[in-house]
C-alpha cells in the first residue's frame, strides 16, 4: 500500500439499509440523510429498492416510494455525492436503467449471482453506451474460488464495466479470501479497471475485509453509516473511517459527520436493532444471502419454527440472491415435515 | 388416422427435445427439421430419424412445404429469426407455433386460451415465455374465480438449462412474462422475475406465483380452481408438481410449484424447457386436430 492510497467511499444505508427498514424509508428521510452525506464528504452514495432497481414486488417487498420518486427527491439536493443505482438483470430492466440515468444517476451497478455474469451484457453495455460509470458487481463471491470469480469479472470487463465488485452477499468471506480474490482480480484485470469490495459483517468482519481488499488493491469500499444494511449490516461506515484515518489512508469524508449521520439520523431510523444476533450470525456462518434474514424472522414467527433451522436450511440448498420466495417454500416444506413426525 | 404433416424450425435443443415429443404424436408428423449449420448434431440426429433436413434455414425449406403438404411448423429458432421465418411461412399458408419471444402472433397458454385461437384461425401463435408457460395458469386459475389487481411470479431455473439466447436478453423474458400475466392471466397488472440458480446437482424449475385479489380472496374456490388448473396442466407435462397452496395472506394469494421436464432430449430438470416444447406440441396438436376435421382453412392461403 503506497501512502498515497486513496479510496472511495460508497455509502448504502439508503440502498441495502432499505432491507432491514422493509424499503419504508421515506422520502423525507432520504433527502435527509443524503444531504448530510454530501456535507460530509461522500463521493457515493447508493439509492434505490434493497433489491434494486424495479425491485417492488410481493416477493421482496413494496416499498414507501417508487426508485424514481427517491431519485428525483434525492439527486437536485445533492452539491457533490454523486448518486449510484443498483440493478439486478431478471428483477430490473434496461427501462429503469434508463430511468435513473434520466433522474441523474451517475454509477449504474450490474449485479449478478457471481456465476452468471453473462446476463449482464445488454445492462452494462446500455450503462456504458449513455456514459455513466459502470459497475459489475458479483454477488455471493464466497461460493466459487478467485479463478471462477476472475472469469466472470473478464466477462462483465469486456462487456464495458469499468469496475469490479467481489460482493460478500452472505457477509461469509474470511480476509485471506478477501486477500485472494481482490489481489487475482487486480492482477488481472485491465490496469485501468478499478476493483471494489462490499462486505456484511454477519461475522464481524466488515472492517477487517475491507482493509484486506485495499491491500489487495481494491479502491471502492462500500459501507453504511450505523452499519444499516442488510443482515448484521454493511461495513459500518463511521468506524472504518476512523480506521482509515489511522491508516492515513485518503478518502475525503468528514469522520466527525459520518458519526453524527449514524448516531442521530440513522440509529434512530432503525425499526430493530442491527447487530449481530442469532440469526444474523447464521447468515454469515451457513453463507446465505443476507436480506434473507427478516423474511426468515417472518416464516418462522408464521409457522412456528425457527428461523435459525429455516436459514440453514436455505444455505444447504444453495439458494441464491433474489430467492427469497424459496424462504416460505421451505418453512412450508419444514411445517409438513413436522406435521408428518408428529403423526407418527 | 392420417397426420398433419409439420416442420421444425431450428435444430438446437429445443427443437430437438421438440422432435421426440413430436414423434409420439397422434396426429402431428414432424418430416423437416431446418438448421443453419450443417455439422449440426440436431440435424444429424433428425436425419437418422427419417426427417428431410436442410442447413439453409428457412429458404431451404419452403420451396419444399407444398411439395410435402405441411401445413404446420415450430419455430425454435430467434426472435431476430422468426420475424422472416413467419412471414414465409404465412405467406404459404403454414400455422406457426412460435417458441421464440418474438411475439407476432398473439400469447398461447394452452389450458387457458388455445381454443380461443383455433377458433379465430389464427396463423401465428406465441408461447410466450418458459416462465409465463409455467405460471400463467396458476394466475389464470385464481383470476378465473374473481379479479386480480396484481400477479408476480418468480421463476427459477438451472443455470445449465439457460441458453445463450436467453442470456443475452434477459429482459425480453421479463418483460414478455409479465405481458402475459396480463393479457393471458388476467391480472390487471403483471409482474415477473427470473432467478438463475447454478447449483449442482441442478434443481428442478421452481416457480412461484403470487396474485393481490381486489377482495378477499374465496379460499375454497381458488383452491379448487388451482387443483384443477394444475391437473390441466399436468395432461401434457406430467411433472407440473403444485408444492404448496394455495397459502393465502389478506388478499395474497401464493402457489409454489416445481416443474419437471420429461427428459426427452433435455435432462428432467429443464421443466422450463420442456414445458416449452411439451406446450408447443399440444398447441401444435390441437390446431392439427381442426385442420383433420376441415374445420381449418386458415386465411392468407396462396393457391
Amino acid at each position: 500500500m503506497s501512502e498515497k492510497t486513496r479510496v472511495v467511499l460508497h455509502e448504502m444505508s439508503l440502498r441495502d439499509g432499505m432491507h432491514p427498514k422493509r424499503h419504508q424509508i421515506t422520502l423525507d428521510q432520504m433527502i435527509q440523510v443524503a444531504t448530510a452525506l454530501d456535507e460530509a464528504g461522500m463521493p457515493l452514495i447508493e439509492i434505490t429498492h434493497g433489491d434494486g432497481l424495479g425491485g417492488a414486488s410481493i416477493n421482496y417487498g413494496f416499498p414507501a416510494a417508487s426508485d424514481e420518486q427517491y431519485l428525483r427527491a434525492v439527486i437536485p439536493k445533492l452539491k457533490n455525492s454523486g448518486v449510484s443505482a443498483l440493478l439486478l438483470p431478471g428483477i430490473g430492466t434496461v427501462d429503469h436503467l434508463r430511468m435513473a440515468v434520466d433522474c441523474g444517476v451517475r454509477t449504474i451497478r450490474v449485479a449478478t449471482h457471481c456465476t452468471e455474469a453473462d446476463v449482464s451484457e445488454q445492462h452494462i453495455g446500455l450503462a456504458r453506451k449513455l456514459g455513466v460509470d459502470t459497475v459489475g458487481f458479483l454477488m455471493m463471491a464466497h461460493m466459487i474460488p478467485p479463478e471462477q470469480l476472475l472469469a466472470q469479472a473478464k466477462l462483465m470487463e469486456s462487456y464495458g464495466a469499468n469496475t469490479i465488485y467481489c460482493t460478500d452477499s452472505a457477509g461469509y468471506m474470511l480476509p485471506a479470501d478477501v486477500t485472494a480474490k481482490i489481489g487475482l482480480l487486480r492482477a488481472e484485470l485491465r490496469p485501468e479497471t478499478e476493483v471494489g469490495f462490499h462486505g456484511h459483517h454477519n461475522l464481524g468482519m466488515g472492517i477487517a475485509n475491507s482493509l484486506a481488499a485495499i491491500e489487495a488493491g481494491a479502491l471502492r469500499i462500500d459501507a453504511s453509516c450505523a452499519g444499516l444494511g442488510a443482515g448484521a449490516g454493511n461495513t459500518p461506515m463511521e468506524v472504518f473511517v476512523a480506521v482509515l484515518d489511522r491508516m492515513g489512508i485518503e478518502h475525503g469524508v468528514d469522520l466527525y459527520r459520518v458519526m453524527d449521520i449514524a448516531e442521530d439520523l440513522i440509529v434512530p431510523m432503525m425499526d430493530v436493532p442491527v447487530r449481530i444476533d442469532r440469526d444474523a450470525l447464521v447468515l454469515g456462518y451457513a453463507g446465505v444471502y443476507s436480506s434473507f434474514l427478516l423474511f426468515a424472522k417472518r416464516a418462522g414467527e408464521r409457522y412456528g419454527l425457527s428461523s435459525r433451522d429455516i436459514l440453514v436450511e436455505l444455505g444447504r440448498r444453495k439458494t441464491v440472491g433474489g430467492q427469497e420466495d424459496m424462504i416460505e417454500d421451505v418453512a412450508l416444506d419444514m411445517a409438513k415435515d413436522r406435521e408428518k413426525s408428529a403423526a407418527n | 388416422m392420417s397426420k398433419i404433416k409439420a416442420a421444425i424450425v431450428g435444430s438446437g435443443n429445443i427443437g430437438s427435445d421438440l422432435l421426440y415429443k413430436a414423434r409420439r404424436s397422434a396426429i402431428v408428423d414432424p418430416v423437416w427439421m431446418v438448421g443453419i449449420d450443417p455439422s449440426s448434431e440436431g440435424l444429424a440426429r433428425a436425419r437418422e430419424l427419417g426427417l428431410q433436413v436442410t442447413a439453409e434455414g428457412i429458404d431451404g425449406l419452403v420451396p419444399h412445404l407444398a411439395r410435402d403438404g405441411i401445413r404446420l411448423a415450430f419455430d425454435a429458432t430467434s426472435a431476430h429469426a422468426h420475424h422472416r421465418n413467419a412471414k414465409k411461412l404465412m405467406d404459404a399458408g403454414v400455422v406457426v407455433v412460435d417458441l421464440t419471444p418474438a411475439a407476432i402472433g398473439p400469447y398461447c397458454v394452452p389450458p387457458v386460451n388455445l381454443s380461443e385461437h383455433v377458433g379465430s384461425r389464427a396463423l401465428n401463435v406465441n408461447l410466450v415465455s418458459c416462465g409465463g408457460q409455467a405460471t400463467i395458469p396458476m394466475v389464470a386459475a385464481v383470476s378465473r374465480v374473481q379479479p386480480v389487481a396484481y400477479g408476480e411470479i418468480v421463476a427459477t431455473v438451472a443455470s445449465k438449462s439457460v441458453g445463450p439466447g436467453t442470456r443475452q436478453n434477459i429482459d425480453e423474458f421479463t418483460r414478455t412474462t409479465a405481458s402475459g400475466v396480463e393479457k393471458v392471466g388476467g391480472a390487471k397488472r403483471g409482474k415477473a422475475i427470473i432467478i438463475i440458480n447454478p447449483a449442482e446437482p441442478p434443481l428442478i424449475m421452481r416457480d412461484t406465483i403470487h396474485c393481490l385479489t381486489e377482495d378477499d380472496p374465496d379460499q375454497d374456490a381458488i383452491t379448487a380452481s388451482v387443483r384443477a388448473m394444475c391437473a390441466e396442466v399436468q395432461r401434457y407435462v406430467p411433472g407440473y408438481t403444485l408444492k404448496h397452496g394455495p397459502v393465502f395472506e389478506g388478499k395474497r394469494v401464493s402457489v409454489f410449484l416445481e416443474v419437471a421436464g420429461l427428459g426427452d432430449y433435455l435432462p428432467k430438470y429443464a421443466g422450463n424447457l420442456d414445458i416449452m416444447t411439451a406446450a408447443a406440441l399440444r398447441t401444435g396438436e390441437l390446431f392439427a386436430e381442426q385442420m383433420l376435421k376441415g374445420a381449418f382453412e386458415p386465411h392468407g392461403v396462396r393457391a
